[in-house]
């Protein structure tokens, strides 16, 4: 058999085929929550590649992502709000403004290890729901909802449901194209070494503490494009969307579908999503049963579903 | 003044609530290394517990002690059954994993006890004020609260640092190994430990039921309030954790109750009440890094570690 028919890649090539031709599904079957479904996958998708940049790859347990797509998504809500709907001026800020603060908490959360990191990640993701809570000129408690999707001219209109979901599609594939890129360039490498050895790599004469930075800098800039995105989808934005346990599904998405791996995130982050829809039509209470899932993973399918699949050729 | 006063017995109260979520955790980080998301399950199902039995034995403190027992048999069933296997994993698993028995638990609490919500009634003499001061009147409960808590780490206290199964405790901590080389249960403390964090736990969810209402997912943000004590205190330092409570108590309460008339004075009405709820509810969090920035492991770092 050719090198590439691996079950790895078959399965990675049959997902990417469903993605691409789901809009043509839901137009013949009329299926408008599939697409509703699948959009939203697809975003939160590049918010897991995001987070396996550092968290995989970086092996920072970052625990407050999920603030990066709330700046994102506050971004172009506030921006509507005060009179600025250009899709050109929104997304900019979305991307700098998350990564500014990541900018900011990896400053100071960079400096400690372990369980400190996680905490110190997850209080400053605390940080911002507390803040946008107390907004209350953005809808506060409640969220606020945004009437009116960014605009971008003539170039693209995102109220088209198809064409803003294959520009969501592209832009899955552009992250995870460019995470793939980085690990795999010098400074990915530096950064992949810190994970398994930092006080090698400082000895080699690498500022660990800085390729870190950058790197959990770009992963904030990644997550804040997938919160605008995700601004779009929903036309709502509220503190809800950052509250902790909404970095904790983020983390589990990325384990799921494998640490470290290209296509991990968006497989975990499609198979979570998908099995919570599907319970929640068959049970009320469906985290009965994820719950002891997620703790069943966490104990025995260490390299998530791409673990599983590509086990048997790894051998 | 007066309402100064009032504030800041408020804000102790917060922080003798926070050391009791933030005692527990630390220690069973301390001990067994493992970082416990489902803490803040422990504190919910304290509360359910104390509403529950309060209500069949139509007595509070007996509801309550009836609670206190049935969360720290909790506490040891969950340690026996979901958390034994997370020892020795890496903090990811064991965020994952309690993550899990978190999402677990809220429906648990769904399927027994509806969506809800629940209210527990105060026995009537608790419910009056008394004159703590001339002129400062304060609710007979939450004078109780900040009492029974401050016996509680008294006696937590005196457990660690006086009796056998304290010193089990802090040699288990610094080196776990050796004390199981000398013939100790090393399991068996592991669970105690973990029904008595449990315990610590439900104990600050029964205390804190008249108070608030008795819902699904209470526990999840007073977690991260007590995430923030120990990170301020020190990883694995329970006297760390009685500073960093009370600290982190008092500047959050007072902080929501003065820092919006404060800002009115330096800026526009307008302003302050926009900035005003979000700044004071962000205080403690810029404490804490500014703390982290001179002292990154914390105001009392536990020594081995």
């Amino acid at each position: 058999m050719s090198a590439w028919l691996t079950p790895r890649s078959v399965i990675t090539v049959g997902v990417l085929a469903i993605l691409a031709l789901l809009p043509l599904y839901a137009s013949l079957s009329g299926d408008q929550f599939a697409m509703t479904l699948f959009t939203r996958i697809i975003i939160m998708a590049i918010a897991a590649v995001s987070l396996d940049l550092i968290m995989g790859y970086g092996g920072m347990v970052s625990f407050g992502h999920a603030a990066y797509l709330g700046i994102g998504a506050y971004a172009v809500g506030i921006l509507w709000k005060e009179g600025a709907a250009s899709g050109f001026v929104q997304w900019p800020v979305a991307i700098g403004a998350a990564a500014l603060f990541a900018l900011a908490v990896g400053a100071l959360s960079l400096r400690t290890r372990g369980v400190y990191f996680i905490m110190i990640t997850l209080a400053f993701a605390q940080m911002i729901y507390y803040a946008a809570l107390g907004m209350d000129r953005y809808g506060g408690d409640d969220g606020m909802t945004i009437r009116q999707r960014s605009q971008f001219g003539s170039l693209i209109d995102l109220d088209n449901r198809t064409l803003f979901y294959y520009l969501c599609f592209a832009l899955l594939l552009a992250s995870i194209y460019l995470v793939s890129r980085l690990v795999n360039s010098r400074f990915g490498q530096v950064i992949q070494g810190a994970r398994s050895n930092e006080r090698r790599m400082r000895a080699i004469g690498f500022p660990v503490f800085r390729y870190r930075l950058v790197c959990f800098t770009i992963a904030g800039a990644m997550c804040g494009l997938a919160g605008a995105l995700l601004a779009n989808h929903t036309n709502f934005v509220s503190p809800a969307m950052m509250f902790w346990t909404r970095s904790g599904d983020l983390m589990v998405f990325v384990v799921l579908g494998g640490l470290g791996t290209p296509f991990g995130p968006l497989i975990g982050t499609a198979t979570f999503l998908l099995l919570e829809e599907a319970l929640s039509r068959v049970t009320e209470y469906s985290g009965l049963f994820l719950g002891p899932g997620l703790l069943l993973v966490a104990l025995y399918l260490r390299g998530g579903i791409d673990g599983l699949i590509g086990g048997a050729r790894r051998g | 003044m007066l309402y100064f006063i009032e504030q800041s017995l408020n804000g102790v109260q917060l922080g003798m609530l926070l050391f009791l979520l933030a005692a527990g955790l630390t220690l069973i980080f301390g001990i067994m290394d493992l970082v416990n998301l489902a803490h803040g399950s422990l504190y919910m199902l304290g509360a359910y517990f104390a509403a529950t039995f309060a209500e069949a034995t139509d007595s509070f403190v007996l509801g309550a002690i009836l609670a206190l027992a049935a969360t720290f048999v909790s506490g040891v069933v969950l340690e026996i059954i979901a958390i034994r296997p997370l020892y020795g994993r890496n903090h990811l698993d064991h965020v994952l994993g309690t993550f899990g028995i978190l999402i677990f638990f809220n429906d648990l609490v769904r399927l027994i006890w509806g969506p809800a919500g629940m209210t527990l009634s105060l026995p009537s003499e608790m419910l009056n004020a008394v004159q703590v001061i001339p002129g400062v009147y304060y609710p007979v409960y939450r004078l109780v609260i900040i009492g029974v808590t401050l016996a509680v780490a008294l006696l937590l206290y005196v457990t660690v640092m006086r009796t056998r199964l304290g010193m089990l405790i802090r040699a288990g901590a610094s080196n776990r190994e050796m004390v199981g080389a000398l013939g100790i249960n090393i399991k068996l403390l592991y669970t105690l430990v973990f029904g008595l964090g449990a315990a610590l736990a439900g104990f600050a969810g029964l205390m804190q039921a008249p108070i608030l209402t008795v819902q699904i997912g209470m526990g999840e943000n007073i977690l991260i309030l007590a995430f923030v004590v120990i990170i301020i205190g020190g990883v694995g330092s329970i006297r760390g954790a009685f500073v960093a409570a009370i600290l982190v108590g008092l500047i959050d309460t007072i902080g929501r109750a003065f820092v919006p008339d404060m800002l009115r004075s330096v800026l526009s009405s307008d302003g302050a009440s926009t900035l005003g709820p979000a700044l004071s509810s962000m205080l403690i969090y810029m404490l804490m890094a500014g703390i982290l920035v001179f002292r990154p492991e914390g105001l009392f770092p536990a020594a081995n570690r």
